[in-house]
Formats: structure tokens, sequence, C-alpha cells
């Protein structure tokens, strides 16, 4: 019988870094990584090799790197398994077109404003409701949280198919689209970095804690509760963000779209990148962005393929594809010869 | 009034059919602390294979319950030996996500190969059409009283199964202590596949049970009940048989009073408030008992 109550997939902490690069390196060669990838994005795009079809591809993927990271944060790291992350995006994705909606016709001169009203709205929107979910559910352990965070998102997909403002089932149409490479970037990367840098912190080290044995954390003095709720905050407003995200790049949106299935779509990703990784998150979402555009023409050959991965994965790698190893600028001291008088220990 | 009591004779044909659901959920959990997301999808592969025994096979009602009550009970020993027994020694988080997966895994195939409409369920034979009038507005049609029927029947034969045999006793050691269970010589590998056996076998009499009540199938048709009579297990309280009865009619009687007051397309929410606030009061659930953690 296993014993683990929580998500340990991952068997080993990981080891300190070895020769970690110096600060300032770190932080020159992240922001050039980041332009590089920036610049890339539009140099394809004016060549015309990312084309209208490509992009929707890469918004996808994009808007699935958001969500997976934010589940991550949830899963792999506190090792909470939520399985309502549709629930969040929902919430994000309809208070965005609400917001815009209106917004752009009202001033039509200003119109980027609603949309990053409607993003920061939607943010919020879904931050809010995952505390007000997370205190009552949080309490819950393993099966009984994922079986809640379930419920609630079902509760949240028949809300919205019953509320006159969200239009029913048929859902919102003609959202006025904002997105382009830049907010696609802008947003995934900055998820990226700010879930990173949160869990590089020493709240990061309460999240890890309270993955690793919940009993322990609380005997050391980490207030579990407060951290779970942390990390389902701001894990929904991720998801919130990516879902207006969502809204403004596909012009409709219909609750049917946030149902179960979409939840365990982002589950895949980051079970098949490892639970525990960024990276593998990210990773899994341009894996599986790819292979879902490949078999595009056979939506249940997609779903066979998706459900076969999980089960195999599962028997025969459930540490993912990365376990939880991460790409990190500073390991890369190891390999480059940077060096200042002052080793930080950081 | 009456109008109250045709709704009760109403949501207690769709609760014994959660309840039959929910005693495979509550089964598999109490004996190895799974939720069995494929449950739901094997109650629905049930519905398909009682579906091809009416049309393809041209077999009886009670023929074609018994190839599906047999192929699912395969299917679930099948599904436990492949997916969840390696798994044993992982953690708990590792046999869910194979669980989902084995339930998209049975969805998606089922649809491959019979496509994502709606089938109608065959013409039911004269007995099952027949109605019996209390009053005017009472009415209680003969596949409600045959649900209602085959479902206590199952039941009791479950309870004298758990009960009275040498493997019920088995299956009720290994629920409280697989080590100790194993320690006593009783094959703990056997006794788990007998509870899917079992469960799965409900479960496929359920489908069934559903096609000719609702005389429509497809091939997602196992995710909402499934997800709804997992209900049922936790407002019992998970692991316990009587539990399970008692929430499946509670949330077939809910439901079907929801719908029937004009709040149809509230009717899921209302189910899943109820698990929320089950969960939130009283976790254990209605019969039961709080177990204090230990380190």
């Amino acid at each position: 019988m296993s014993t683990g109550e929580g998500a340990s997939l991952i068997t080993a902490p990981p080891k300190p870094v070895r020769n970690p690069l110096p600060r300032p390196a770190v932080l020159g060669i992240t922001a050039a990584i980041l332009l590089v990838v920036w610049g890339l994005g539009w140099l394809l795009i004016s060549v015309g090799v990312l084309d209208a079809y490509v992009m929707s591809t890469l918004t996808t993927i994009c808007i699935n790197i958001i969500l997976a990271v934010s589940l991550n944060l949830i899963v792999g790291f506190t090792g909470q398994l939520s399985l309502g992350h549709a629930g969040f995006m929902a919430i994000g994705a309809y208070t965005c077109a609400l917001i815009t909606m209106p917004f752009s016709s009202a001033f039509p001169d200003i119109e980027i404003v609603g949309f990053i009203l409607g993003l920061i709205g939607g943010g919020l929107a879904a931050g809010v409701v995952g505390v007000a979910i997370g205190v009552p559910t949080l309490r819950l352990k393993g099966d009984y949280l994922a079986i809640a965070t379930l419920g609630l998102a079902q509760i949240i997909m028949v809300v919205l198919q019953n509320l006159e403002i969200t239009n029913g089932a048929a859902g919102l149409s003609g959202i006025p689209s904002y997105v382009d490479w830049n907010w696609l970037f802008l947003l995934t990367a900055g998820t990226i970095l700010l879930v990173s840098n949160l869990l590089g912190s020493a709240q990061g080290r309460d999240i890890v804690a309270v993955r690793e044995d919940e009993i322990a954390a609380s005997a050391v003095g980490v207030n579990t509760t407060r951290v779970k709720i942390l990390a389902f905050t701001v894990g929904g407003i991720f998801a919130g963000i990516a879902g207006g995200l969502y809204a403004s790049s596909f012009y409709v949106i219909q609750p049917q779209q946030f149902s179960f299935m979409l939840s365990i779509n982002i589950l895949v990703i980051v079970v098949l990148g490892g639970l525990g990784s960024l990276t593998g998150s990210v990773l899994g979402a341009i894996v599986l962005g790819l292979v879902s555009t490949f078999l595009q023409s056979y939506p249940e050959i997609q779903m066979i393929l998706y459900s076969l991965i999980l089960v195999l994965l599962m028997l025969f790698r459930p540490q993912g594809l990365l376990g939880n190893r991460e790409f990190s600028v500073r390991a890369l001291g190891r390999i480059l010869p940077i060096r200042t008088k002052k080793e930080s220990k950081a | 009034m009456e109008q109250l009591i045709q709704q009760l004779i109403n949501g207690l044909a769709l609760g014994s059919i959660y309840a039959l659901i929910a005693l495979g959920y509550t089964m598999i959990y109490g004996i190895i602390q799974l939720i069995n997301f494929a449950h739901g999808d094997i109650f629905m592969v049930g519905a398909f294979v009682g579906y091809a025994g009416m049309t393809t096979l041209r077999l009886n009602f009670f023929a074609s319950l018994a190839l599906a009550i047999i192929t699912c009970l395969l299917l679930g020993v099948l599904i436990e030996r492949v997916a969840y027994k390696p798994l044993r020694k992982q953690t708990r988080l590792a046999v869910l996500i194979t669980a989902i997966g084995m339930s998209f895994l049975l969805e998606y195939t089922m649809m491959y190969f019979v496509g994502p409409d709606p089938r109608a369920y065959p013409a039911l034979p004269d007995f099952m059409r027949a109605t019996i009038k209390i009053t005017d507005n009472i009415v209680i049609t003969g596949a409600q009283i045959l649900i209602l029927a085959v479902s206590i029947t199952l039941m009791i034969a479950l309870q004298l199964i758990v009960r009275y045999t040498r493997i019920g006793k088995a299956m009720r050691a290994v629920s409280q202590d697989p080590d100790a269970a194993r320690l006593q010589g009783i094959n703990v590998d056997t006794t788990i596949s007998f509870t899917f056996a079992i469960g799965s076998a409900l479960a496929g009499a359920a489908g069934v049970l559903v096609g000719v009540y609702y005389n429509s199938i497809n091939p997602l048709m196992g995710i909402l009940p499934g997800l709804k009579a997992f209900v049922a297990a936790v407002l019992g309280g998970i692991g316990i048989i009587p539990g399970a009865l008692l929430g499946g009619f509670l949330i077939g009687g809910v439901e079907t009073l929801v719908a029937g007051y004009g709040f149809s397309s509230w009717k899921d929410a209302v189910v899943f408030a109820i698990l929320i606030l089950i969960l939130i009061l009283k976790p254990s659930g209605l019969l039961g008992k709080n177990v204090k953690e230990k380190v």
C-alpha cells in the first residue's frame, strides 16, 4: 500500500548548484535569452514563417504554458491535486471578455487599456475565487481535495451556462482581439519568471516543504493552510490571465470549452513534463501542442493518444520527461568560464 | 403533493442506478483508497455491450444484461491488472492519474469505434412499457419497477457475498489493513481483483438499466453519472456499503426534485454543491466515523 498522501512522485530533492554563476551574469544571460526568443519570434513573423495558422498553434502553446506552469505550482510543487484548473481559466476568460467588450465600444480610442484592465480583472477575479474556494476546501487532503476542485469547476461551468450576463450555453462571441506576439511573449515569460522566482524564495521553500511532508512542515512552523492558499491563489491568478488571453485570441468563449476535459489536458501537460519542473511544463506544452496540431483532423485519435501517454507515463516513467530537473541559468556556471572574486552562495 | 410523490418515484429509480455505480466506487476506494475514475466508463461500456446484445446478437433483455455484466467484470479485472496493480507501491497521485487516463482511454476508444453520436436503445418488451396508475397523476412504469428490482437483487447479493462468504471476509480484512491481511494468509491481489470484478459487474448492470431508462447512450455518457455516483459514495461515507445506497438514493432524489420543479439546468450544480458541503462539514460522510490522523 502506498503511504504518501500527497504528490511526491519526486524521490530526491534537487541538489545544490555547483559553481553557480554570479548574480549580474545570471540577470544578463536571462535577459539575453529572453531578448533572443522575442526577437526570433518577430523575425519569423516578418519573413512569413509564422503565418496565421502557425500563429494560432503558437498562441495555444503559450496559453498552455501559462496554464501548465500555474497548475504545476499547485500540483507539482505544493503537492495538492487540483482537477479544476479549467474553472479558474473560465473565470478569467469571462471576466476579461466582459470588460473588454463594453470598453472597446465605449472608448474606441484607448481600447487596449480595456484589454489590460480585462487581463488584470480576469486574473484578480480568478485569484479571488481561488481564495474563496481555497479557504474552506484546502483543509481537505489528497483525493478529497481533487474531487472538491473538480466539483467546483463543474459548478462554475453550470453557473456560466445559466447566467444572463454570460449569454448561457451559447457563450460570448465577438470579443475584440489584441493578442500579438508581444503580448504572448510578455505574459508567458512573465508567468515563468514570476513563478520560478516565487519558488526560489522563502515562500517557495515552504511550498516544497508542504509537498514533501505536510505534518513535518507544520511541525517546524510552516503555516500549511496559508501556503496552500498562496499556491492556489497564485495558480488561479495566472490561470485567469491565461483565460483572458484565450478569450481575446479566439473571439468566442463557451462554458463547454472549460470542461473537466480541459483540466485534464492541462494535467497531462504537467505530468508529461514532470511534476515539479517548470522547464518540463514548458516542454510538455510545446510537445503536446505540436502533437495535437498534427492530429487536428483526428480528434478521437488525439484523445486516445493523450490518455495512453498518461497511463504509460505513470506505468513506466512516473516522473515525466524531466522529473524535477530544471533549466537554470545559475547552473550554467558549470560550463561557462565566468567567475567573480566574490563567489555568491545564494 | 401528487407531483412530489411522482418525483420521488422517479428519484428512486434514478437513485438506484446511482447506488449501483456508487457501490463499485465505494468498494474499490475501501480496498485500495483509489478513486477509480474509469468506473463511470465501465458503466458506459456496459450500456454499449447491452445494446450490442439486444441489437446485433438479438438476445433478450436478461441475456443482454448478463452479457454486459460478464464483459464489464472481465474489463474491470483487466484494467486493475494492467494499469493499477503495477502501481501498488507508487503514490496515490500516480494511481489516480492513471485512473483518469484509463477513463479517457475507454471513452475515446469507444468513440473511435461507434462514433460520437448518441444511439437509441432498442424498443422495450411490452412488460417494461406497461404502466401502473396509482392515481391520475402518479404513474409507475414497468421499466422503473424492473430497475428497482434488478438493483435491489444485486445489492442483496452483494451484501450476502461481503458478509457471509470467505472472499467477502477477505475483502473486509484487506480493506482494514492489507499488510495484516497478508500475514493471515489472505491473497491480497486476488481479493483486490475480486473487488474490481464485483464493482465493475454492478456498473455494467447499471449501464444497461440506464440505457433502458433513458433510451439513449453515447461514449461520453459515463462521465457525469460516474462523478455523481462518486458524490453519492462520498455523501454516504466512502468505503461503507450501506452508505453508497443511502447516498445514491439521496442524490437521485435531490436531482429529480430539482429538475422536477423547473431548475433542470441547475441540477448538476446542486449535486456538486452537496459534495462540497459534505466535504467541508463531514468529510467522512453521513454514515462515516472520524479517523484521527496518524504520523
